[in-house]
């Protein structure tokens, strides 16, 4: 891989990600450790969204409801596994992360592969309209159904166990989910370069040669619309475990629309896109949310401000035009 | 003049007790500042700084945050008060779902939390916690008193409450006291706005009353439309469907209804006329049950603060469970779960003679109540 | 269930159809023409319902406000058209998703900043206070027998107004070729801001009217914004026919779902869970029937032309 502008800010962002968390540990500021742990899985997330939207084209306004049900996946199998209840086939829950990490992962996917398998037979708005209805119904499910606290949530009461880290320490825990973060994106490279990758990007910018030459663009895009919400999922389950609270409003629609966000603000269809945004998007809510009640308005301006004048996002003013598509 | 006296006061405890403001206090106060619920975010900080201000205490601080409605939100909050500006307690959140994502956290990392209004089953049975107070009330319990007041006046009365955890203790709280018969039970959607569909039930469902509780703009929803449709059934709920911060939006399609509350703006009491007069002159507006709930949650810590060194966490709970406050609402003492034991009245809206709609005290339906929840806690 | 209850509930359904229609015309009809999706049509709903509210408690007079919240939310669709929106017309589905977000933030906000916190109040007009007798016995608000005929006249208006008028052949032009129009010599800009504020002032007739029977606040446009979504998904998108009929069957589905789905729950399991579990299904119902239609008709149940 050549050494472009993009690579090293990469590169810089990912050393500075890291840096910035051990070096507040240091000054004994464990709260900079926590805001630095959301940023990770928010770009986590926003990852997952990535592939579908930024390689795929594949506008989903409905990823709050994978995010939310990796967040669930968590949630019960934490409380099972705490009061020991039975959940399934005389399974009772677990603590583990990596068990944990793995149900999630199943479950978001195959819910993606569900919705994705009705929506990806429309396009444009409509693909747009219908995951944002399956997100909505997820969500009222989600609040009505009283077995694990509806609109209340889940309280998780100690975080979940990884084997050999003390998962209650703030570094601890952002050290795991920096090591998520950096596989995922690794995963991401691979997909990218992979034929199935260039098929995917391929299908979004001209769908009718794409199956000309023998690929049905359904099944890739329903393959990628899968692994997107089953890393997203990922995402949701640490993102329990952050809080230690699951709750309907992972699942909401401003949850969708905030992870759509974090991909513009940082730059679509870019691997670090995700990661300069969420890190653009914590920062200004810690900051502005300091500042002033009103910083949602402030915010507002901004997001505009990047949809109408900087098109390419933070990596886009930063690093030039994407190479990509 | 005043602070020479307090600086008297504060010499004295101090020699009494030889610890009494050793450390200062710092609390946390995260409340629901933006977005839909703000109204009553604002009345519990608003009534909450109203006794810190009038204790002109210099020790005590108080770090306030916006929650925006989103437990998210309230858990990072919370997690920066914690680590970061290190408070020793924490108060002020308005809503169940957003105290039941803090308040286990909070107190699984030693720190006080004193509720200023939710109060879930979940807190106040078996999973109480010494360190979690609750200077309110029980979730359930101005439904109770409901419950209790339609055995008097109704045989069949419709119920109906949001779909959603608070919603299902309302309505259970409603029924455990509630001997008659029940026309109907409904549950609405969390947010819903349109109540044709609910009112066209109840109309058919040959009610001699209605039980609704549907906080905030729910409430004003129903109400108004409740008002339109010809059905003359009369309306009851818990206090917060008509309390100060709705009404004026209801207008006068609340007038009559009745409700229980722990404390309305007519108390024939110097403790709370005084309240009265000074949350209009600091704010120019009539304060809500929130305002009263959270004035009396900082009144309990201050009352702890004078006695204790908050660092010493067992004496200052001891002291806080003593409950030493004159509270607007009369007589308030401690459950053994931390909950509070206390009065509750029936209310009616009422117009003012300025034109200005409120709650008038009708009579008192329940004596020292406590909660169902109490039995199951042990600390 | 009784012929009156069931008279009762379809009047309801009709009433909340002619609701979503409102918001649903505008979007679909900036969705034809524009081709574009704004999220922030809800925040027009909102400052129709802020606008009514203010003018008529400084006035005393509903209608006066009612007026006012058609100028002010024409006048903020046309401000907005000018400033933000007529940038995005050639940009892809993507960033006016994301812009019309952020207007929404920009709207809540700033409309929190101007009224405060708390719900303002709004009362329906003497006029159309009360209720009258149904056929069957049951009594029936005047004023939501007042909507329906508001939101009947609001589509024979629109049905004229797009068929009839030399505004309505140019909207007919633009949703069917975008280039032709230009060529044409109409002053496209012009009329997409036309187009605009119209839609908006149709979002906030709904709001001032809605007002009026629940509470004035910030956000209150959200909920409405879905629905009228899901409404134009199942028409059609870009189809005002579509809109009509998407609507009605979504007030009607989603009001008799509140009412049967609690009683036919109640066949197999106690009352106060089915209850519960009938709530639950029913505030999914709808969205289950959009997925339903779109798995069998991909572009809804009338698909506009174009596209």
């Amino acid at each position: 891989m050549a050494m472009t502008r993009e690579n090293l800010i990469n590169i810089i962002l990912a050393v500075l990600l890291l840096a910035a968390p051990l070096a507040a540990n240091a000054f004994g500021q464990p709260f900079y450790v926590t805001l630095a742990t959301r940023i990770v899985i928010l770009a986590l997330a926003a990852t997952g969204l990535n592939l579908a939207l930024g390689l795929g084209g594949l506008v989903s306004f409905g990823h709050a409801a994978f995010f939310g049900i990796g967040g669930y996946a968590a949630g019960i199998l934490a409380t099972h596994g705490f009061s020991g209840d039975p959940l399934l086939f005389g399974f009772s829950g677990t603590n583990q992360m990596l068990v944990i990490w793995l149900v999630a992962m199943v479950v978001a996917g195959l819910v993606g592969l569900l919705i994705g398998a009705i929506s990806l037979r429309t396009s444009g708005v409509y693909f747009i309209m219908i995951t944002l209805a399956f997100a909505q119904m997820v969500y009222y499910f989600a609040i009505s159904w009283p077995a694990y606290g509806g609109e209340d949530g889940l309280s998780i009461l100690v975080r979940n166990q990884f084997p050999g880290v003390n998962t209650m320490r703030p570094l601890g825990f952002f050290l795991i989910c920096y090591a998520v973060l950096m596989a995922v994106l690794g995963l991401f490279v691979l997909i990218r370069g992979s034929r199935f990758g260039s098929a995917l990007q391929a299908a979004r910018q001209n769908e009718v040669r794409v199956a000309t030459v023998g690929i049905a663009p359904f099944r890739i895009r329903l393959t990628a619309f899968a692994i997107s919400a089953a890393i997203t999922g990922l995402a949701g389950a640490l993102f329990a475990d952050l809080n230690r609270f699951v709750s309907p409003s992972m699942l909401s629609w401003h949850m969708s629309g905030e992870l759509i966000v974090l991909i513009i603000l940082g730059g679509a269809g870019r691997l670090f896109g995700p990661l300069a945004g969420a890190t653009l998007f914590v920062i200004i809510e810690y900051v502005l949310g300091g500042l002033t009640e009103r910083w949602q308005f402030f915010l507002g301006l901004i997001l505009l401000g990047t949809v109408l004048f900087a098109r390419g996002g933070l990596l886009g003013l930063f690093a030039g035009k994407a190479k990509h598509g | 003049m005043k602070k020479l006296v307090s600086a008297a006061t504060l010499a004295l405890s101090m020699s009494v007790s030889g610890l009494a403001f050793a450390e200062p206090v710092k609390i946390g106060l995260i409340t629901t500042l933006s977005g839909g619920g703000a109204g009553l975010g604002v009345d519990t900080r608003d009534g909450f700084m109203l006794a810190i201000k009038q204790a002109g205490n210099s020790e005590i601080e108080v770090v306030t945050e916006d929650d925006g409605q989103k437990p998210e939100l309230a858990v990072q909050i919370a997690d920066k008060m914690i680590q970061s500006d290190q408070v020793d307690i924490l108060t002020g959140i308005v809503w169940s779902n957003l105290l039941m994502a803090v308040a286990p956290s909070a107190v699984a990392q030693g720190k006080l939390y004193v509720s200023t209004n939710a109060a879930p089953a979940a807190l106040a049975g078996a999973n109480c916690n010494p360190l979690y107070f609750n200077a309110a009330y029980q979730n359930d319990n101005l439904h109770e008193a409901m419950g209790e007041y339609a055995n008097k006046d109704y045989k069949k009365v419709f119920i109906m409450a949001p779909n959603y955890p608070a919603g299902k203790d309302s309505l259970t709280g409603f029924k455990r006291y509630y001997k008659g018969e029940l026309a109907s039970e409904v549950y609405t959607q969390v947010g819903q706005t349109d109540y044709a569909a609910e009112i066209a039930q109840i109309r058919a469902s040959g009610a001699d009353g209605v039980f609704a509780f549907l906080p905030g703009g729910m409430g004003i929803a129903f109400l108004k439309q409740y008002a339109q449709s010809g059905v003359e059934i009369p309306v009851m709920g818990p206090g917060f469907s008509f309390s100060q911060d709705v009404l004026p939006a209801i207008g006068d399609a609340a007038l009559g209804a009745k409700a229980s509350g722990q404390w309305a703006p007519d108390f024939d009491t110097d403790v709370s006329k005084k309240f009265l007069a000074d949350f209009q002159a600091e704010y120019g507006r009539l304060p809500s049950i929130y305002a009263v709930q959270a004035y009396d949650a900082a009144q309990l810590i201050l009352s702890a603060a004078a006695k204790a060194d908050v660092k010493d966490t067992e004496a200052f709970r001891a002291e806080l469970l003593k409950a030493d406050i004159k509270s607007p609402r009369g007589d308030f003492k401690f459950n053994t779960n931390q909950h509070p034991i206390q009065d509750i009245y029936l209310t009616e809206v009422v117009k003012q003679a300025d034109g200005m709609l409120t709650n008038k005290t009708v009579e008192k339906i329940f004596d020292d109540h406590g909660d169902a929840y109490a039995k199951d806690c042990k600390m | 269930m009784t012929v009156a209850l069931a008279l009762e509930q379809l009047l309801n359904g009709l009433q909340l159809g002619v609701m979503l229609f409102l918001m649903a015309a505008g979007l679909t009809l900036i969705f034809g023409v524009m081709g574009l999706i704004n999220l922030a049509h809800g925040s027009l709903y909102m400052v129709g319902a802020f606008a009514c509210a203010t003018v008529a408690a400084a006035t005393g007079s509903f209608w006066i406000g009612l007026v006012a919240s058609l100028a002010c939310a024409a006048a903020a669709g046309a401000i907005i058209e000018l400033l933000v929106i007529r940038r995005l017309y050639d940009r892809d589905h993507l960033d006016q998703v994301l812009a019309t977000f952020a207007l929404i933030l920009i709207f809540s906000e700033g409309t929190r900043w101007l009224f405060g916190s708390f719900p303002l109040y709004l009362d329906i007009p003497p006029l159309l206070q009360g209720a009258v007798a149904l056929p069957g016995g049951a009594q029936y608000p005047v004023y939501r027998l007042a909507i329906i005929a508001a939101g009947a006249l609001v589509a024979f208006g629109l049905y004229l107004l797009i068929g009839k008028t030399r505004l309505g052949m140019r909207i007919r032009a633009g949703e069917s070729d975008r280039e032709m129009i230009g060529a044409l010599g109409v002053d496209i800009r012009t009329l997409y801001t036309v187009v605009f504020a119209l839609g908006a002032a149709l979002a906030g007739l709904a709001g001032a009217m809605v007002g009026a029977l629940q509470s004035v606040q910030v956000g209150m446009g959200e909920p409405v914004l879905i629905l009228a979504f899901v409404v134009i998904v199942i028409g059609g998108i870009g189809s005002i026919k579509g809109a009509l009929l998407g609507a009605l069957l979504v007030g009607v589905v989603d009001t008799m779902g509140r009412l049967l789905l609690p009683q036919l729950f109640g066949l197999f399991v106690p009352p106060s869970q089915a209850g519960m579990i009938g709530a639950a299904a029913a505030s999914m119902l709808i969205y289950v029937m959009m997925a339903l239609i779109l798995a069998v008709k991909p572009r809804g149940l009338f698909p506009a032309a174009h596209m």
